[in-house]
């Protein structure tokens, strides 16, 4: 069921591809001289030398392969794996798009220049924020992006001593990471018994060395915080900032603005909430948005709708900078732009509404068994503990999530949040109709009776995909990197 | 009520709410205060239907107009098999997450092994990541490796001839770290490398060049390297992967850390985005270097397969002592780099690369025959050359013009820089797409403008 590298199928002289041959005049590559010996390359590299159709059928195996929200059910939580429109697809492959360079003249640009500017009009009114920048490439990308405006604000204020970042415990990697990576020192905030914000641990925290705390709202587990008002009082009251992680906005667009619950800057991540594909890793895209407070910090170049067209504008004493190559991913702003436009303010709210319907449903499925330590009414996301199934029979979350591969589904997001020993998170997303919802927690259940009946099955799942359990410690004992 | 995208009938709906126990979809929401939730819709406009949308962007669309693109500084225009795109738009690629889980993922995770192993044989680097986000943040994330591997160090040394939006990019990487960004100063259109022992003070942790340069020059590096490891800085070089076709290699260069972007090998200018960055590092950098990376390994039954590995690196292990906060990469767009170098092979990419250099060349050498315009230094270049024009306002008639024609003749440099100084000069790319049709059009604009 394997595939062969390419490289293993190459024969000296095969080619799938040919370049027209060169039409100068004659006379005029022979007499240019050549570069100067010593800066020119002395070792080829290896690459395959296939056909053309060895190409094709490569990668057509290597995309059976592998398996997207195409295939078929992905709750994997925290990463929004819903549907995403075809017309997209079909339209991010306009020539009048793909052909344009980011550097021609703004004259003749005048298309791409108010997708962007009407995507920042759509995305400030989702969020309720004033403005932002398309630059940033991912989530984390504006994490960064948006930590960066904040240290950029103090320094303006001569606010130099606030140095920390206060970040919940169940929040994700990339938050620490990306405060680290501005200088920030992080300082963690523990979570309370319901799974939320200890307010009291956050506000012995709370003093003048604060820029800003990093929120998830929901936060990682699912859970609204529902003290969002007080929590962002008292950091602005100690002269902090807040940043909101917009990896979870699917569960409250159209119903709620992180602008309203007092965030000063945000990002989202269009691959996640606003259906871009994404691409068995990226590209994505990480839009940072801002309240007043930090708009004059924004990347440039701004973009700004003149009496002669649209215009970036450069002249932007206290902005950060420039943080990406050119302007950003155009084609998943544009994916992004039309899933707005077909969506419409009915229908995002609609997508947020059974995301959390889907979420819900499947919850009170699982709930009746396996462990959900954080219960109640949860958003568009739940996290599930499967410790009592690791002591009692020795299947772990790994074992839970391997054997679903079996069944036909994706597996949902595990060991995440740490918070919970042996996490599974579902996020179903609105993609999913009630019989695959149905489908899915019966098949989990059955999967659950069998484990305990029978753990060495789990323990040896999954079998229907071309290799088993990957020996880990060998890929970094004796790291095998490249051909 | 139907929405896109949304399976859900009434009875579905009523049957679920049933099931969670509660009456409505709004109680879900039971734990927003009355103050956070929005009483009118967020003011966009209403849903539309699949053809009008279609209808709308076409009409938006027709507002870009597209001309023959001399233009690169960064983002070029070469031929791009059919394969390309055509297999990047398999389903099971597009739609699909990171590769998680390892054993449903082996397509995925094998075309990033291939990518990984055609970035090393290129670069001439040891180990390569999955992908970044673009050459400038490759750029960035060298900064943070070189800092973090020279102790009490903090900054970076940059050649001045970096690109303009690199080097911008550097800037704001630096931005309230407390790390600096030196630049070294550029002469005759390439680094001032005899100002580099210098510069080599304690603080410094490595050295940052790129080569083609911002004019598209080729630099070169002759003891750079020995210079640098003489005081335990690195060196990062940056490339249009392309260009290594023909020029010396970051690893023949004797650099720490290959960087750059993959645009230029089967991704369309897409206004920029997506592209790819790469990163290429050397064994002893290999816990360091950011990102994704995959591996080859064996399952239980000794069959080999592969999976994402190295990850004690990574921010979803470490969180705040990660070596970066990277987690989405560019994926896609690199699977398009990898099945473009597999219909191309090593032949194609010299064949690619060589007839953009004759072509360039062909270009300049009769540009710099026309009064009003000259090349500006007498430095080897490969696919793109800067030409200062006498003044200002012949310059903006010779693009105004050759635009009308449908040509885009270059790129002023100003226009990334903002300085005056450059006002003057164009940077013009030439690709091996471009045909000989096209550069005779290109030059008969240019005599009847600047005769
Ligand atoms: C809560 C949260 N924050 C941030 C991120 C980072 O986003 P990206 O992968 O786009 O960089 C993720 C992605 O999984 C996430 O789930």
């Amino acid at each position: 069921m394997s595939e062969p590298l390419l490289i293993d199928k190459s024969k000296k002289g095969r080619k799938a591809y040919c370049f027209p041959a060169l039409d100068l005049p004659r006379g005029f590559e022979q007499a240019l001289p050549e570069l100067p010996s010593h800066l020119l390359r002395i070792k080829p590299a290896r690459l395959p030398e296939v056909a053309e159709l060895d190409v094709v059928r490569h990668f057509t195996k290597l995309s059976t392969l592998s398996f997207g929200v195409d295939n078929g059910p992905y709750p994997l939580g925290s990463c929004t794996m819903k549907y995403n429109p075809k017309l997209g697809e079909q339209i991010a492959q306009f020539p009048a798009f793909t052909t344009m360079h980011p550097l021609q003249d703004i004259s003749t640009s005048q298309g791409c220049l108010s997708i962007m500017y009407n995507l920042l009009e759509d995305l400030s009114s989702i969020t309720g924020m004033s403005w932002g920048s398309l630059q940033p490439c991912a989530g984390a990308h504006g994490e960064y992006v948006g930590l960066k405006m904040i240290r950029a604000y103090f320094l303006e204020r001569g606010e130099v001593a606030r140095n920390k970042v206060l970040v919940p415990i169940s929040a994700h990697g990339t938050n620490p990471a990306s405060a680290v990576m501005n200088g920030f020192d992080v300082v963690t905030v523990a979570s309370n018994k319901e799974g939320l914000v200890d307010i009291e641990d956050l506000k012995s925290k709370l003093d003048g060395s604060v820029a800003a705390l990093m929120l998830t709202n929901p936060n990682t587990l699912g859970l609204f915080e529902k003290d969002i008002l007080e929590i962002s009082a008292s950091v602005h009251e100690c002269g902090g900032l807040l940043y909101y992680d917009g990896a979870n906005l699917n569960a409250i667009m159209g119903m709620a603005t992180p602008g309203d619950m007092g965030f000063d800057v945000l990002h989202l991540n269009l691959h996640k909430t606003f259906s871009t594909p994404h691409g068995g890793g990226g590209p994505g895209s990480g839009p940072v948005m801002v309240n007043d407070t930090l708009r004059p910090f924004l990347p440039k170049p701004d973009i700004e709708l003149t009496d002669g067209g649209y215009v970036y504008t450069w002249d932007r004493p206290l902005s950060i900078g420039k943080v990406s190559m050119f302007w950003g991913n155009f084609l998943v702003l544009l994916r992004a732009y039309v899933y707005i436009l077909r969506m419409g303010s009915e229908g995002i709210k609609a997508a947020a509404a059974h995301a959390v319907l889907n979420a819900n449903y499947l919850k009170s499925k699982l709930e009746k068994h396996f462990d959900v330590p954080y219960g109640g009414v949860c958003m568009h996301e739940f996290v599930i503990s499967c410790e009592n199934l690791k002591k009692e029979y020795g299947i772990t979350a790994q074992d839970m999530a391997k054997g679903l591969i079996d069944e036909g589904y994706h597996p949902p997001t595990m060991y995440f949040p740490t918070l919970v020993s042996e996490a599974l998170m579902f996020e179903p997303t609105e993609s999913e109709s009630i019989e695959t919802l149905d489908a899915f927690a019966d098949s989990l259940i059955s999967l659950l009776e069998r484990a305990k009946k029978d753990p060495a099955y789990l323990k040896g799942a999954p079998y229907s995909t071309p290799v088993g359990r990957l020996d880990e410690v060998r890929a970094i004992k004796e790291p095998d990197l490249h051909y | 009520m139907v929405y896109p995208y949304i399976p859900h009938t009434d009875e579905d709906r009523k049957r679920m709410l049933e099931a969670i126990g509660v009456g409505s979809i709004e109680e879900l929401y039971a734990s927003l205060t009355e103050d956070l939730l929005l009483s009118d819709s967020v003011p966009i406009s209403h849903g539309r239907t699949e053809d009008e949308v279609l209808r709308m962007i076409t009409a938006i669309a027709q507002r870009n107009s597209t001309g023959i693109p001399f233009l690169g500084c960064g983002c070029y225009d070469h031929l791009v098999p059919s394969t390309v795109q055509t297999l990047a738009s398999l389903p099971s690629f597009v739609t699909a997450y990171t590769p998680y889980q390892a054993e449903m993922s082996q397509g995925l995770l094998q075309a990033s092994y291939e990518f990984q192993s055609m970035i090393c044989e290129i670069t001439g680097m040891d180990v390569s990541n999955a992908s970044l986000y673009d050459g400038a943040n490759s750029a960035a994330e060298a900064a943070t490796i070189m800092i973090g591997s020279k102790r009490k160090s903090k900054a970076v040394l940059v050649s001045g001839t970096l690109h303009p939006f690199t080097l911008q990019v550097l800037h704001t990487w630096a931005l309230g770290t407390g790390n600096e960004i030196r630049v070294l100063e550029e002469k005759n259109g390439v680094t001032d490398l005899k100002s580099l022992h210098s510069a080599l003070t304690d603080e410094v942790a490595g050295l940052i060049v790129q080569t083609p340069n911002r004019y598209g020059l080729l630099e070169d590096f002759s003891t750079v390297a020995e210079q640098l490891h003489e005081k335990g800085c690195l060196f990062a070089i940056s490339s249009d992967i392309l260009s290594l076709a023909i020029q010396k290699s970051p690893a023949e260069w004797g650099a720490d850390i290959a960087i750059g972007d993959t645009q230029a090998l089967g991704l369309p200018l897409a206004f920029g985005g997506p592209s790819c960055g790469y990163m290429a590092v050397t064994k002893a950098l290999m816990r360091k270097i950011p990102g994704r990376i995959v591996g080859a390994t064996v399952d239980g039954q000794g069959r080999r397969g592969y999976t994402l590995t190295l990850q004690a690196r990574e921010q979803h292990i470490k969180r705040e002592k990660a070596s970066s906060n990277v987690c989405s990469n560019q994926a896609l767009a690199a699977l398009m780099t990898t099945i473009h170098l597999s219909s191309l092979g090593w032949s194609g990419m010299v064949e690619a690369a060589q007839q953009s250099y004759v072509k360039a060349h062909y270009l300049a050498y009769h540009l710099a025959q026309l009064p009003g315009m000259t090349l500006v230094w007498d430095v080897p270049f490969w696919c793109e050359f800067p030409l200062r024009f006498s003044d200002s306002k012949k310059m903006r008639k010779f693009l105004q013009e050759l635009r009308n024609e449908g040509i885009f003749a270059g790129v002023r440099l100003s226009s990334l820089t903002r300085e005056t100084k450059d006002e003057l000069v164009l940077l013009v790319a030439v690709t091996e797409k471009r045909s000989r049709e096209e550069l005779e059009l290109y030059l008969a604009a240019a005599r009847r403008v600047m005769k």
